[in-house]
């Protein structure tokens, strides 16, 4: 738990920091040993995972639904959607709850390690690959020393179709 | 503190006094009215009155004051009522609702309707009291008469009975002082007291002008006429010669029962009267007013108490506020069964205190949001009588499941809707006596208006028992309105034709509907809740109109169960019974379909483990525990684990942020926190029947594909 209110913690200081116009702030999170970033607008809160309730006949990286102060959100599993190889539930499995449109969504990954302040030259095109992932829902490539981060663009990757998560029928 | 401060709680408060008002009118019996309730009715118009009075509403005070003197001759039985006094009646309480709402919107209220209701009471008053000839002596009599029953009066009525009696046979003088009177009043003042009885001599300035009057009729009745035109203050009558019966009529005249401005006149009027005269009077009135006041006081109170203005969305912050309280409390509880339980007694104890409480407390505040559709029925009566009257026809109403609890922001929305949908009943679909007559019917239509929780929705029904819609006639006019009809459409369909903007198939247009915005304004505004309408009906039989609204934040009685170590819960509404089936009532059909033998049934069944794969789950039929569900009109044999018990629960929208899930209606927060599915029923058949499809292998993970319904 110490993890999430660490995190949580970070989120607030971020959310308090002057944001430069031209620079936006980033929830670096991982996945395996993938590091992805998401605008940290986005983001809501982070919590553990607990107490999620299975809904049957969805896919299996929606692992189902959780009760966040009152309101049902579905939880998806980024890692199997992105198939990973360990898929492990444990103290450190964080859920990132983020705000898309009017849809409030939690995100599970393996854990969540900083914010980062990225200038716009330090975010790279995103490269027309994308077997598992289509670079659709990628905003880009932030570049940071050694390190990169796969920034995702979390309104196009949760409303896509794939991700089954809105009925495009109704909506 | 300003005293505009308390505006909202007297606006509040005068709304339910009209509310009860209304109502007690309605259940009125014209022929025998019950002497409570009209009390009740005259208690609330006074309250009203004094309401207005301290705030400065004049026009409300005025119209309440007028009203309120017709209620009080009404309760003593000296107005006889009749059907069309109480509409009269309703009609001024209709114009009191309006001018409290002006009030309440800052304005001042409708000059022009306020004079005509004014009139109209006024006029009331003098048909039915004093204005008719022949009121002289007979009439006089039977006025008096009633008095002695009531309220405290006691003491000036016995004398005042006897002295009636002799009424009758002589007429007595009476001067009669109009205290600051303009001349223009005056006069009209002094035609009406010479209907009365005949003016001998009248005299006088603006400041006290008197007439001296030769009448059969009682000082009480007189200002009981002439208070409509002016205020008891400005009216002095005493017997104009010292005849023995008169100064006591005078003392009867002067208790009557005006609590709040009676006992000011009274100690005015004493100069000419006999010494003796006013004491019986004085001493009866103070204790009568006081007893009057207080009761109403008392009343007043009460009901200022019963109501609280609160924003939605505070009480929103506290349910959800309440949800994390359990959760929390539901969690100490874990950690503290680790504890030892005989050395932290108190601990355990306390513990538990704060589980029922929190329980306690989560109940209370879900039901904050939670009213009945009572609240919605309870406005139709006086809707369907009025027009029902006004289209001469003869209906009876019935409401159904008035109890049925629906979120409140839903239930504001629905009362357009449903006032339409009746309207249209009243109108298009019950036919006139005469035409209901002829067509074999009784001639009084019934119109039933019901609710229920039905298959995780809310069935809201207006049924009459009408003309049903007409076919051919939809569709001729469907083709004439350019909307593309033929022959081959179902009813169905056609019954939709009346959604269309402008359809209206009524041959005249009345003020009642007709005018064809009615029906795609309800569609729009039932869609806009997530909800739709359908329509059954059947020619010659009556119309049903149905709408169905999603649950979304309604409560619902739920019965939990487990399967593996999921949890469910089952519309309470669906279930019928449970059983633990043997092997030799179960029989299959083409090889996996198993059905299930209930009382020469033959239910199918449903095996929730293998529909909603289901791990761990008991899979021998025989092992299991069966709950037989009603869905869409069918039945069907669901197979669990286990019933977990009753419950309410608060219904959450699972598309809000997910999407609609096949079989599930809706979720629900659990007491410990967790999210439970609702299952709906008839969906939960057709998944089976799509599942059973397949060959019935143990599924060994979640299956990827995505089923959309």
């Amino acid at each position: 738990m110490t993890a999430v209110s660490q995190a949580n913690a970070q989120l607030q200081q971020a959310n308090a920091a002057n944001l430069d116009a031209h620079s936006s702030e980033f929830l670096v999170f991982s996945l395996g040993d993938e590091e992805y970033a998401v605008d940290i607008l986005k983001v809501q809160e982070i919590r553990g995972y607990e107490n999620v309730t299975r809904i049957a006949n969805a896919p299996d990286f929606i692992k189902g639904v959780t009760n966040l102060r009152g309101v049902i959100v579905p939880i998806v599993d980024l890692r199997i959607k992105f198939h990973l190889a360990n898929i492990e539930y444990g103290g450190q499995t964080v859920v990132i709850v983020v705000n898309v449109g009017d849809r409030v969504v939690g995100i599970v990954v393996d854990g969540v390690s900083d914010v980062m302040t990225l200038t716009p030259d330090q975010i790279k095109p995103a490269p027309e690959f994308g077997v598992t992932m289509s670079s659709d829902y990628l905003s880009g490539l932030g570049s940071l020393e050694d390190r990169m981060l796969v920034l995702v663009d979390i309104d196009k990757l949760l409303t896509s179709e794939e991700m089954a998560l809105v009925d495009k029928t109704t909506h | 503190m300003d005293i505009t401060d308390f505006y909202d709680t007297f606006f509040e408060e005068a709304e339910e006094l009209l509310g009860d008002m209304e109502r007690l009118l309605l259940e009125l019996d014209v022929d025998e009215p019950d002497a409570e309730e009209l009390n009740a009715i005259f208690r609330a118009a006074h309250s009203i009155k004094g309401g207005a009075g301290t705030f400065g509403f004049l026009v409300l005070q005025e119209t309440t004051h007028i009203l309120e003197n017709l209620l009080d001759h009404t309760r003593r039985g000296e107005l006889a009522l009749r059907r069309d006094i109480v509409d009269t009646f309703l009609e001024a309480k209709d114009m009191l609702h309006d001018q409290l709402n002006a009030y309440r919107n800052g304005e001042e209220p409708d000059q022009e309707a306020f004079e005509r209701i004014c009139k109209t009471l006024k006029q009331m008053a003098l048909d039915e009291l004093g204005g008719d000839p022949g009121a002289k002596s007979p009439e006089a009599k039977p006025a008096a008469a009633p008095e002695p029953v009531k309220e405290s009066e006691t003491t000036v009525s016995a004398d005042g009975d006897n002295d009636s009696e002799s009424d009758q046979e002589q007429e007595m003088t009476l001067r009669v002082a109009l205290l600051n009177v303009a001349e223009k009043d005056r006069g009209l003042l002094v035609e009406e007291l010479a209907q009365l009885g005949s003016v001998i001599e009248q005299q006088g300035d603006d400041k006290r002008y008197e007439v001296t009057l030769k009448t059969g009729v009682s000082g009480e009745d007189i200002e009981a006429v002439m208070c409509f035109i002016i205020d008891t203050e400005q009216l002095e009558i005493s017997a104009a010669e010292p005849v023995n019966t008169a100064s006591k009529e005078t003392s009867a005249a002067k208790a009557e029962p005006e609590p709040t401005t009676a006992a000011p006149a009274e100690t005015k009027s004493d100069a000419p009267s006999k010494p003796e005269a006013p004491a019986p009077a004085k001493a009866a009135k103070p204790p009568a007013s006081s007893q009057d006041k207080k009761s109403q006081s008392g009343k007043a109170k009460g009901s200022g108490e019963s109501s609280l203005r609160v924003p939605v969305d505070k009480v929103d912050q506290i349910i959800n506020l309440v949800g994390e309280l359990i959760i929390t409390q539901s969690m100490l509880d874990q950690t503290a069964s680790e504890i030892d339980g005989m050395t932290h007694s108190a601990l355990h104890n306390g513990l538990n205190l704060l589980q029922r409480n929190a329980r306690d407390l989560q109940e209370s505040v879900m039901s904050i949001r939670m009213m009945p559709m009572d609240y919605v029925f309870s406005r139709f009566p006086r809707l369907v009588r009025d027009l029902a009257d006004k289209l001469n026809k003869d209906v009876e109403l019935v409401t159904e499941g008035k109890s049925t609890e629906l979120d409140k922001s839903l239930i504001e929305r629905i009362i357009d809707p449903l006032t339409h949908l009746v309207r249209n009943s009243l109108d298009h679909g019950i036919e006139s006596p005469d035409e209901r007559e002829a067509k074999g019917k009784p001639r009084g239509g019934k119109l039933t208006l019901s609710a229920q929780h039905q298959g995780g929705n809310i069935l809201i029904e207006v049924i009459d028992d009408g003309a049903g819609l007409n076919r051919a006639k939809l569709l001729a006019k469907a083709e004439s309105n350019g909307l593309a009809v033929s022959d081959s459409m179902s009813d169905d369909e056609v019954w939709q034709l009346i959604f269309a903007p402008g359809f209206s198939t009524a041959e005249q247009v009345s003020d009642v509907s007709g005018r064809g915005v009615g029906m795609d304004v309800v569609k729009r505004n039932i869609q806009a809740m997530g909800g739709h309408v359908e329509i059954l009906s059947r020619e010659g039989q009556g119309t049903t109109t149905r709408i169905v609204l999603p649950l979304t934040l309604a409560i619902l009685d739920g019965m939990s169960i487990k399967v593996g170590k999921e949890v469910f819960i089952l519309p309470l509404g669906t279930v019928l019974e449970s059983l633990q089936p043997s092997r030799d009532e179960l029989y299959t059909m083409a090889g996996s379909d198993q059905l299930l033998k209930v009382r020469d049934e033959y239910l199918p069944v449903i095996a929730l483990h293998q529909v909603l794969d289901i791990e761990d789950a008991r899979t021998e039929l025989t092992e299991c525990i069966v709950v037989i569900v009603q869905g869409e009109g069918r039945r069907y044999a669901l197979m669990v684990d286990d019933l977990i018990g009753q419950q309410q629960v608060v219904v959450k929208n699972l598309e809000t942020n997910y999407r609609k899930v096949p079989g599930i209606s809706a979720a629900t927060i659990l007491g410990d926190g967790s999210v439970a599915l609702i299952l709906d029923i008839a969906d939960l058949h057709r998944l089976s029947r799509r599942k059973t499809g397949q060959p019935t292998h143990k599924p060994t993970k979640p299956t990827q594909e995505v089923l959309t319904s």
